[in-house]
């Protein structure tokens, strides 16, 4: 990972988000437990494990998106740089401009290339037009799209081709200058080539943020990332986190049976 | 697969009924034009619709006060009717709890099944004194006939513009908090202009729910022919003109109010193409 000039003067291990004795409940229904892990900053940590394990669930935990779901409880505790997001009077805007997300399908808005990428920065109150255009120009080339579509700005983004509008919409999380970017199987309706080229972008991405993808590829998980934590569910059906180590080092020798059997597809 | 006897006489039956229906379409529009139609070709369409003068005992047949009081009318219960309207759906789409919207949605379908003439009853009681007594003019008015269909109209705006905003994707919602937005945030400058399309749709059609509407307005507006001044003044509209003066017209008189049926049929027709073009255009 690159220093990065005139950022915080914080060691390359220093801790963005510490997961404490997590448990999540939809009503009754206990989701995850006591998942406890810590997350370095500017490294790319890969959430894997089978369908269903909470895998979103966990990351959706990250920037509170699980508050839009009335029945959902949360235990436990995470910070972000040491603030906990989930006290009482944690400041929830806040975190979602600090972590920003990137969904499964490219979710545009209905509305020109250039509005995506502004709404977030006007939304926090920023109207200066110079100011504006300068963000959008520089998110747009920060994901490779600005000579695409630098000519276009106004048109419509959802005449975008499938892959524009998935770069389109990680310009538009990286126009709010988040620290962290939460990625939920973010290439699972692109094709092959558009996924390489993805990946590219998150590894050049990750010299800069804290990324954490959800991916059901282990392929993808070996590729891209530093960090990779294995989730799984216990006997009564509530997702956990198995294991938790560098990639490599969880591709080539796991420590824990489940987590082999899954990864040399003998799960299931 | 070969059909048995049963199965083709039913699928005619169905035919049938549903061609019977699309008759009385077509019946209706014909009948119409029959009947009014020879009246505009005699008279000039230019003098009828820009006839300043309504005397049917004199001969003069023009119905541009009428025009003018209709879309005063139905603008005034636009500029009412629609902003309530809008953010009633935009509360039960987004804010309301369960419960609340239990009740809400109902409370304001039954709104659309209250009797028109029960509207122009309440209206007269106490709408049309209330703005005498308050603002002055006869009562009978424009601002009288226009709250009393804001409140018609609301069904229609509200259930069509909650359907378009309850049919967004949830990713735009997700989406747009994920920014860092507020809810209002979301609400403002993400799924209201997404769900435009289906919001225009609303107003337009409640537009023409107003300008169609007869037996309530009858009762409100005074219907004098004359070009209004001001919103205390009363006026007649395209629909109340039929309706008042049908009982007894004849002859070319009667041939006149069928014109002025011709009239509000293109107006009504031209709103509705424009709300289906404005739904269908994405």
């Amino acid at each position: 990972m690159n220093e990065q000039p005139g950022s915080e003067q914080l060691s390359q291990a220093a801790n963005k988000l510490e997961i404490e004795q997590i448990n999540l409940f939809y009503g009754s229904f206990h989701a995850l437990r006591d998942v406890s892990f810590t997350i370095a900053q500017q490294t790319i940590t890969a959430i894997i494990g089978p369908s269903g394990c909470g895998k979103s669930s966990l990351l959706r935990l990250f920037n509170r998106m699980n508050d839009l779901i009335p029945t959902a409880r949360v235990e436990g505790s995470i910070r972000l740089d040491g603030v906990p997001i989930y006290a009482p009077d944690a400041d929830v805007i806040g975190l979602r401009k600090k972590v920003g997300m990137v969904f499964q399908k490219p979710n545009v808005f209905p509305m020109s290339i250039y509005d995506n990428i502004a709404l977030g920065p006007k939304s926090h109150g920023l109207h200066h037009k110079g100011e504006l255009q300068q963000i959008v120009e520089r998110s747009l080339q920060q994901v490779a799209l600005w000579d695409e579509v630098k000519d276009k700005l106004s048109s419509p983004s959802l005449n975008l081709a499938v892959e524009q509008q998935q770069r389109l919409c990680i310009a538009r999380t990286l126009a709010v200058e988040p620290d962290v970017i939460l990625m939920d199987e973010s290439c699972s309706t692109l094709d092959p080539g558009a996924i390489a080229r993805i990946e590219e972008l998150m590894a050049e991405l990750a010299t800069k943020y804290t990324i954490i993808i959800v991916t059901h590829s282990m392929e993808q998980a070996l590729r891209v990332s530093d960090m990779a934590a294995f989730m799984m569910f216990d006997d009564k059906k509530a997702g956990c986190l198995v294991e938790y180590a560098p990639t490599l080092q969880m591709f080539t020798n796991p420590k824990d049976q489940r987590t082999e059997d899954y990864i040399t597809g003998r799960y299931g | 697969m070969k059909k048995t006897l049963a199965e083709v006489v039913t699928e005619k039956t169905f035919l049938v009924l549903a061609l019977s229906a699309i008759s009385a379409l077509v019946l209706i529009t014909v009948f119409i034009f029959v009947q009014g139609g020879p009246f505009i070709t005699t008279q000039g369409l230019g003098g009828f619709v820009f006839g300043m003068s309504w005397a049917p005992s004199q001969g003069e047949y023009g119905i541009f006060p009428m025009i003018v009081g209709t879309v005063c009318v139905a603008l005034g219960a636009a500029l009412i009717g629609v902003p309530i309207g809008i953010c009633c759906s935009i509360f039960l789409a987004e804010f309301a709890p369960p419960l609340l919207k239990n009740i809400f949605r109902p409370a304001i379908q039954l709104l659309a099944g209250i009797p028109s003439v029960v509207y122009g009853f309440w209206g007269l009681l106490f709408v049309v004194p209330f703005i005498r007594h308050y603002l002055g003019g006869p009562g009978l008015s424009i601002l009288a006939g226009s709250i009393i269909l804001a409140i018609m109209i609301l069904p229609t705006v509200v259930s069509i513009s909650e359907v378009s905003l309850i049919a967004l994707p949830r990713t735009y919602k997700e989406g747009a908090l994920a920014l860092g937005l507020t809810h209002w945030q979301t609400i403002y400058s993400v799924l209201l202009p997404a769900a435009k399309s289906g919001i225009v749709a609303a107003i337009v059609l409640g537009i023409g729910r107003a300008i169609g509407e007869t037996m309530a307005v009858i009762m409100v507006l005074g219907n004098s022919v004359a070009l209004p001044e001001s919103i205390l003044d009363p006026v007649r509209t395209l629909t109340t003109n039929i309706g008042i003066e049908m009982g007894y017209a004849a002859g070319e008189h009667r041939e006149a109010l069928f014109a002025t049926g011709i009239i509000l049929f293109l107006i009504i027709m031209t709103i509705n193409a424009l709300a289906q073009y404005i739904t269908r255009r994405r």
